[in-house]
């Protein structure tokens, strides 16, 4: 399970951590829930069917393959697997009972979503070494916020259902979540707002019996300044004649404005790589492993994402 | 946009070279629409700073003299602080600090979803029929953990503050959905729910009285009934069916609020401000967003992209391919660490300035009408009234000559 707060680059690390795990010939699926078609835009293809596609290949003979869970249409397949009702289905959601169980009854379209991907997870396939049909399913979860909420899907529809098939599905999709199989990764910047979403969704978390995987954190910046210089520029204390020597010498002019524009730059960056230092003093107060992601500044595409696989199995995260 | 103070025909990037300038893109005038306005929705999905950008709306617009309030749904605990909101309790409270020489004040609340939802049901039925709701288990599911109720409530909430008459603009933060489309759609869902087919359905058997519902139900929904009792469950059927029977009175009630709250977002008097950062998947929910409102007939103030980096125009000139080559010359020479330090960081800031101009001209190709302020990144979040004045008055491009150099 990936999560992180909105913004934080969340379906980019949950794309990589799926290209990690098929690195080396394993097959992966990598889901999301929230019906935005990010795994499409982030690997460019077409929108996601509500049907398993291969997306990528992986080093070593991998592959992942994505789907988009529809709450609505994995209803209808429950439906039909378990009560052979696909068309009576189908006219439920005529009369709103489809739309009543999916977007309005709590907790039961996260018993849906979960129950999901419990089933791509058990899936068997007796051709397959290990017999499953997929050896991970990674999971682009809702954000931070919501995450154990979402996940705790027994305590969400425990006042709303006390027996019956919601209960058993639901307790059912809990003891996966709860398992050793299962791990909850969650994505952060080096931001005061993230982090703490990140603190308390550990918690949270923790609370709910969940397994804490690792703390990704995303969009870090590389420190350029040599450590006295960066204590100096977040200080307004730079050396403004060294600088305009400097630049002199690289064969650009000097002019009063630009040094003054270089140096609120390198203000910025200073104060920036700061703040970072101190909120990964936080992140790693949480106990976890933690996984590093620079900023890319020319935006997230597919490359990047294997070069961020890459850099997740070096870091270990991952093989 | 009919109204004037929309379309100041100005170019409102900050960050473009001079070189590249994109024609005309309109400036939003945010001071005239404070000063004009009666209701402003903040909307755009999560982490794009929200939030923060309502709060120093609502604060600017108060010390220009306007009595402002701002809802607020799922404030950062220490800007919830910085306005005095420690705790939730669901009403608007004066905000301590602001400058109200000019004759205006500031209040703000947290939205409080599950207390505002009792309240609705206190105020529309009678006390054994509001007894019987709000101790039944799937009404207090419902309340408390349905992903649209809070967006229904903070439609509701906004209702009250408006019915009141007591503040000239009402700044409304809109919850952290996964989509920004929610907050339009939730209301009108969770409405259709409450007097649609099924319920209705559900509806006759529990008149009917107590445990002949189940019977009945087989009876009147044939193979739906069947089918819905496999899906949730005979106890669930029944919290559903005596929570529609104690809903039943408010039905009314419950329609014509959510009809009439949502006329008031379409009315005169109303603007939406889309806030997205300079990202692409934040911006891609700002453009559905526009569309969106554009379909539906709502009014759009403008798009705020939050939290860009641009370049001060007397850096501009220096592009990345100069400054680091210039700082690659240094380098072998290991000659001016220090410049060739700055001239990277320089060259890393052209960059990100330059994706997030692409970013934001894909917005503005594809709606060229749509007016546009830029808001710059601060080095930390904003905490304080401090802080969200510094927001406002970039907001108000209270900088902008400073920025054109």
């Amino acid at each position: 399970m990936v999560t992180g707060k909105g913004g934080t680059g969340k379906t980019t690390a949950a794309g990589a951590l799926a290209v990690a795990l098929a690195t080396g010939g394993q097959r992966v699926l990598l889901t999301e829930v929230e019906g935005r078609q990010q795994i499409a835009q982030l690997f460019d293809t077409p929108p996601l069917p509500y049907a398993e596609r291969k997306v990528a290949s992986a080093p070593g003979g991998g592959e992942v393959f994505a789907l988009a869970i529809d709450a609505e249409e994995a209803l209808l397949e429950y439906l039909e697997m378990f009560y052979n009702l696909r068309r009576a289905g189908r006219a439920l959601g005529k009369i709103g009972a489809i739309d009543f169980a999916t977007t309005i009854a709590p907790g039961v379209r996260d018993v849906l979503l979960t129950g999901k991907v419990k089933e791509a997870v058990n899936r068997p396939d007796a051709t397959r070494p290990g017999g499953r049909a997929y050896d991970a399913v990674v999971l682009d979860a809702p954000p931070t916020g919501r995450i154990a909420r979402f996940l705790n899907v027994t305590a969400e529809v425990a006042g709303l259902a006390k027996m019956g098939p919601i209960r058993a599905q639901a307790d059912s999709v809990m003891a996966v979540m709860r398992s050793g199989q299962t791990a909850v990764h969650l994505v952060t910047l080096l931001e005061e707002m993230p982090v703490q979403e990140t603190v308390d969704g550990v918690a949270d978390l923790r609370a709910a019996g969940l397994q804490v995987g690792g703390v990704i954190v995303n969009m870090i910046r590389t420190p350029l300044l040599a450590d006295g210089d960066l204590e100096r520029a977040g200080a307004g204390r730079l050396d403004v004649e060294e600088l305009a020597a400097g630049v002199k010498v690289a064969g650009i002019a000097p002019r009063t404005a630009l040094i003054d524009a270089l140096v609120a730059e390198a203000a910025q960056h200073a104060r920036r790589v700061a703040l970072e230092t101190t909120e990964r003093g936080e992140v790693e107060a949480l106990g976890r492993p933690v996984y590093e992601l620079p900023l890319v500044a020319d935006g997230v595409d597919v490359g990047v994402v294997y070069r961020f696989a890459e850099l997740l199995r070096t870091q270990r995260m991952v093989g | 946009m009919s109204d004037g103070w929309m379309s100041k025909a100005e170019t409102a990037a900050s960050g473009v070279p001079a070189g590249s300038r994109v024609p005309a893109v309109p400036v939003l005038d945010v001071d005239a629409m404070l000063d004009s306005e009666k209701i402003i929705v903040c909307c755009g999905s999560g982490g794009v700073g929200k939030t923060t950008i309502a709060a120093a709306l609502a604060l600017r617009a108060a010390e220009r003299g306007r009595r402002a309030v701002v809802l607020t749904i799922d404030p950062a605990r220490r800007l919830a602080q910085s306005m005095g909101l420690s705790e939730l309790d669901n009403n608007p409270r004066e905000v301590v600090g602001v400058d109200c020489s000019a004759g205006g004040r500031l209040d703000a609340m947290m939205l409080d979803m599950k207390r505002t939802f009792d309240e609705i049901v206190l105020a529309h039925t009678t006390p054994d029929r509001a007894r019987q709701l709000l101790d039944n288990p799937f009404y207090q599911s419902l309340s408390s953990s349905f992903a649209g109720t809070q967006e229904y409530m903070a439609m509701e909430k906004l209702g009250q503050l408006d019915a009141t008459g007591n503040w000239d603009l009402i700044v409304v933060d809109t919850p952290p959905t996964r989509s920004a489309l929610d907050f339009l759609d939730a209301p009108s869902r969770l409405g259709a729910f409450l007097d649609g087919r099924l319920l209705r359905l559900l509806l006759a058997p529990a008149k009917a009285g107590g445990k002949m519902y189940l019977k009945v139900v087989g009876v009147g929904l044939g193979m739906f009934g069947k089918v819905l009792t496999k899906l949730v469950g005979a106890q669930l059927l029944t919290d559903v069916s005596q929570f529609v029977a104690a809903l039943e009175t408010m039905f009314g009630g419950f329609r014509q609020r959510a009809d009439q709250t949502y006329r008031l977002l379409g009315a005169p008097g109303t603007s939406f401000v889309v806030v997205a950062a300079p990202e692409a998947a934040a911006l891609r929910e700002a453009s559905y967003f526009v569309d969106r409102l554009d379909a539906d007939g709502m009014p759009l103030a403008g798009l705020v992209v939050n939290r860009v980096h641009p370049v001060s125009s007397a850096a501009r000139g220096l592009t990345v391919e100069r400054s680091l080559a210039a700082a690659e010359t240094l380098g072998e020479h290991a000659e001016h660490p220090l410049a060739a330090a700055v001239l990277r960081i320089h060259a890393e800031r052209v960059r990100l300035s330059a994706r997030e101009n692409r970013l934001r001209e894909r917005f503005t190709s594809a709606h060229p009408d749509t007016s546009l302020v830029e808001v710059d990144a601060l080095a930390g979040d904003v905490h304080d009234l401090d802080g969200l004045r510094t927001v406002g008055a970039a907001l108000a491009c209270d900088e902008l000559l400073d920025r054109a150099g």
